[in-house]
């Protein structure tokens, strides 16, 4: 007996323990593991929220804002015709493992990623790189075959991190950067351990010593585990339904912000009905964008009308170019023929945003006579394979996560079907436009021919909902590439 | 013996050759490429190429299938398309989680059950039998992974005993990682525990019920001895069977109980690989799943020789 209270007291007095965490160390909670920790050789976004800007740099990063700024090169100039940029690099730069970064880096990271055998997310970024050269070690000029007006910000993609040589080839499960932390170590399945680089180009910036990612897929995992303190952070929460209540309590601060995520409900448009731009009009008039928003993400998400993120400075708000009017709707499908009806089908993934929205899609659509059959499509493995590739489908919705992804409307065989060579010989304007003003008026003429010809339903931009524990500050709102940029996040008490 | 033994090692030998044979096939119809998971939607067809065949996914089924059992029969589990590391390696760290996760549960279920199966069949309808009967119904229609979301609830959230999930890791000491995995091990348990508790009751009751009981009580054996010496080494037959049968159920709910309580156990694990398309990391975890199920009914059945003499000659 006195054992088993011996026991129970040992329990009791660990569980007790109090968790006074020093004010220099986190916990951030994400609700996917990376699948590896190089960015340069995999899609997942999960790989960049752990790594981007905290383990790797890139010649330029994107801040908070979504604008280009310099990191590891402290300068650049552009040539007039687009064709040369030649970047002026960071002096006394390190990485992790204590060799000196220069510009001969450069040029092995970017060959490595626009290299045949190279398994780059992004190559298409390298594409127009016709040569790398390096006049001295702080100097790196990159000549370009065509002009290419996003350049810049797709080098602050976390595609186009610099790795060095040595450690190019383990960096997916033994990470080396020059950022502000250090990979510590890796519990696969549960937590990525950081620890403060103490060599740091610009130490004055950190302030904290200790960062652990924890990966916590349940929503309802995930908000026990901020209610208990075991996480300080979780800057993507899953459970949009208890949100409002972190809202309210005054230990956590909640921020509903923007992911570069367009939710969309693709149509295959070379098919029938799809093909017909009244139904395409008809279909969008008969969405309630706001109702679509309350059902499935708990009111929070931005309507969109186009296919383009509000934290871009070159968003316009299109939501009123075909606002909801089921009369509206009902009249075109009349006059595209489908007055007595229309029986169609949606490939909806698993995920709640996706699933649910299809719900309320297939309920509003009834509403002007068109039955819209769910067919559960598992995502990414089947939906990729039926809908992505095999363009197996009628209508399907997804979040296109990627920045700056206008361009997909313009490539050929991809799963909207979709030709417009209008639009398509705007986007190739706009990559070889270098003028920022200039481009930024071409993607707002995109945007418009979009939110007219629908080809696919824009619904709305997918929240960031971030919540933290609200004595920390420094964590980004919005997220106009996805990251969880650590490097000056601290501790207010 | 030596033949009961040598004829249930051959079944079990060509049973794990089948079970391979069905994995590699299932898994090959199966949608998905890898590669495109990896690489998602913005990834050119040459990247994609030059990936498949980074992979090895470019090689004809038959070399595939071929290499993957020679490489098990070596030692070589392979490795994993998405963590770019040895799959034995993975594996022999979850399973430092999900073996003791279920040997735990497997403890907790057969502590509940076997004395509140017996206590409840010596008595029949009485105040013990009723609230056992109670107990069992309840546990058999509660799933394990809304006992676990309860246990967060009551015992993380609002108590605070307990973390609302994670494993420190055996490192972080004996008494933390035990007490990360007590909840979800009873969580696992609750609802084997009833049916246990029930296999229990009426194959207690069954032996009560047999004329050598009654013998023996008409010979003067007081009633507890006779429980104890005649009727439970009697019952223990049908209760290790299903025991053994429960076995693939711990490894199966281990799956959402973990993802539950976001332990990193091999549960999990199969669960992301499965998502990912990490073929090499599905192939392998269950194969070891199948494995450690053949090799348990395999030594139920020689454990069944054992508890029943009459077994040994009958072979």
């Amino acid at each position: 007996m006195s054992k088993r209270f011996l026991a129970a007291a040992l329990l009791l007095t660990v569980s007790f323990a109090p968790a006074y965490a020093a004010k220099t160390s986190l916990v951030v909670g994400m609700p996917i593991e990376p699948p590896g920790l190089d960015p340069t050789i995999a899609a997942p976004v999960a790989i960049r929220e752990v790594t981007w800007a905290n383990l790797y740099e890139g010649l330029v990063r994107i801040d908070r804002n979504g604008k280009v700024q310099p990191l590891l090169a402290k300068s650049w100039e552009v040539s007039p015709d687009g064709l040369t940029y030649t970047f002026k690099l960071q002096d006394g730069v390190k990485f992790h493992d204590g060799t000196t970064f220069d510009s001969a880096d450069v040029k092995f990271a970017f060959d490595r990623a626009r290299d045949p055998k190279s398994t780059n997310a992004q190559k298409q970024i390298f594409a127009p790189i016709e040569s790398i050269e390096t006049p001295d070690p702080q100097t790196v000029v990159i000549k370009l075959k065509h002009p290419s007006g996003n350049f810049l910000t797709y080098l602050g993609w976390g595609d186009a991190v610099i790795v060095a040589p040595e450690t190019a080839a383990t960096n997916a499960s033994n990470p080396v950067g020059t950022g502000p932390f250090t990979f510590k170590s890796w519990t696969r399945g549960d937590r990525v351990e950081l620890t403060k680089n103490p060599d740091y180009w610009q130490k004055d910036k950190v302030q904290l010593e200790n960062v652990t990612f924890r990966f916590i897929s349940d929503a309802q995992a995930q908000v026990a585990a901020l209610k208990a303190g075991d996480v300080d952070a979780f800057p993507n929460l899953g459970a949009p339904e208890l949100f409002a209540e972190f809202q309210k309590d005054p230990r956590f601060k909640a921020v509903a912000g923007n992911t570069e995520g367009e939710t969309v409900a693709g149509m295959n448009n070379a098919k029938k009905p799809f093909d017909d731009v009244r139904v395409r009009r008809a279909l969008m008039h008969a969405i309630d964008r706001k109702a679509l928003i309350e059902g499935a993400y708990s009111g929070f998400g931005q309507p969109i009308g186009s296919f383009f993120s509000p934290n871009h400075p070159a968003f316009v708000d299109t939501t009123d170019v075909i606002p909801y009017d089921p009369e509206k709707a009902k009249a075109l499908l009349k006059e595209a023929g489908y007055g007595d009806g229309l029986s169609i089908s949606i490939k909806a993934p698993q995920m709640a945003y996706a699933s649910r929205s299809a719900e309320l899609i297939s309920a509003m659509l009834s509403e002007v006579g068109v039955d819209l059959q769910i067919i559960p499509t598992e995502f990414p493995a089947k939906w990729i394979e039926e809908v992505f590739k095999n363009k197996n489908y009628d209508v399907t919705i997804v979040s296109h996560t990627e920045p700056l992804d206008i361009d997909i409307f313009a490539r050929d065989n991809y799963y909207f079907n979709y030709q417009n060579p209008k639009f398509k010989e705007l986007m190739a304007e706009i990559a070889r436009t270098t003028d920022e003003k200039e481009r930024h008026a071409k993607y707002a003429e995109a945007q418009k021919i979009l939110a007219e010809d629908v080809p696919a339903l824009f619904l709305f931009q997918l929240p960031k909902l971030g919540v933290w524990n609200a004595k920390l500050e420094g964590l980004w709102e919005n997220s106009p590439v996805p990251a969880n940029d650590i490097t000056e996040v601290r501790w207010t008490e | 013996m030596l033949r009961l033994v040598i004829s249930r090692l051959v079944s079990l030998v060509v049973t794990l050759i089948f079970v391979s044979l069905a994995i590699f096939l299932i898994l090959e119809v199966l949608p998905g490429d890898p590669a495109a998971i990896m690489l998602g939607t913005a990834a050119r067809e040459d990247t994609l190429a030059a990936l498949r065949q980074e992979l090895g996914l470019d090689r004809p089924a038959l070399v595939r299938y071929v290499a993957w059992i020679v490489g098990i029969l070596q030692g070589d589990l392979g490795t994993s398309i998405t963590y770019k590391m040895p799959v034995s390696t993975l594996v022999a760290e979850r399973m430092a989680v999900t073996l003791p996760l279920s040997l735990l549960a497997i403890l907790i279920s057969t502590a509940l059950a076997l004395p509140l199966g017996v206590a409840a069949a010596a008595r029949r309808d009485g105040a013990v039998d009723r609230g056992v009967l109670v107990f069992s119904q309840l546990g058999v229609a509660v799933p394990n992974f809304w006992i676990g979301l309860l246990f967060i609830l009551f015992f993380s959230t609002w108590l605070g005993w307990f973390p609302a999930g994670g494993f420190p890791g055996w490192d972080a000491g004996f008494w933390p990682a035990l007490q990360a995995l007590l909840l979800p091990a009873v969580a696992l348990a609750l609802p084997q525990a009833a049916v246990l508790t029930r296999v229990t009751r009426s194959a207690t009751l069954e032996v009560i019920g047999a004329d050598f009981v009654r013998t023996a009580r008409a010979k003067g054996v007081d009633k507890s001895a006779t429980l104890r010496r005649h009727v439970v080494p009697n019952a223990l037959i049908p209760v290790t069977t299903i025991l053994g049968l429960q076995l693939s159920f711990f490894f199966g709910g281990a799956i959402l109980v973990e993802n539950v309580f976001n332990l990193p156990g091999l549960g999990r694990l199969a669960y992301q690989a499965l998502n990912q398309r990490d073929l090499v990391v599905i192939k392998d975890i269950v194969l070891i799943f199948s494995g450690i199920v053949i090799v348990v009914n395999f030594l139920v059945d020689i454990g069944y020789a054992l508890l029943d003499p009459r077994l040994r000659s009958r072979a």
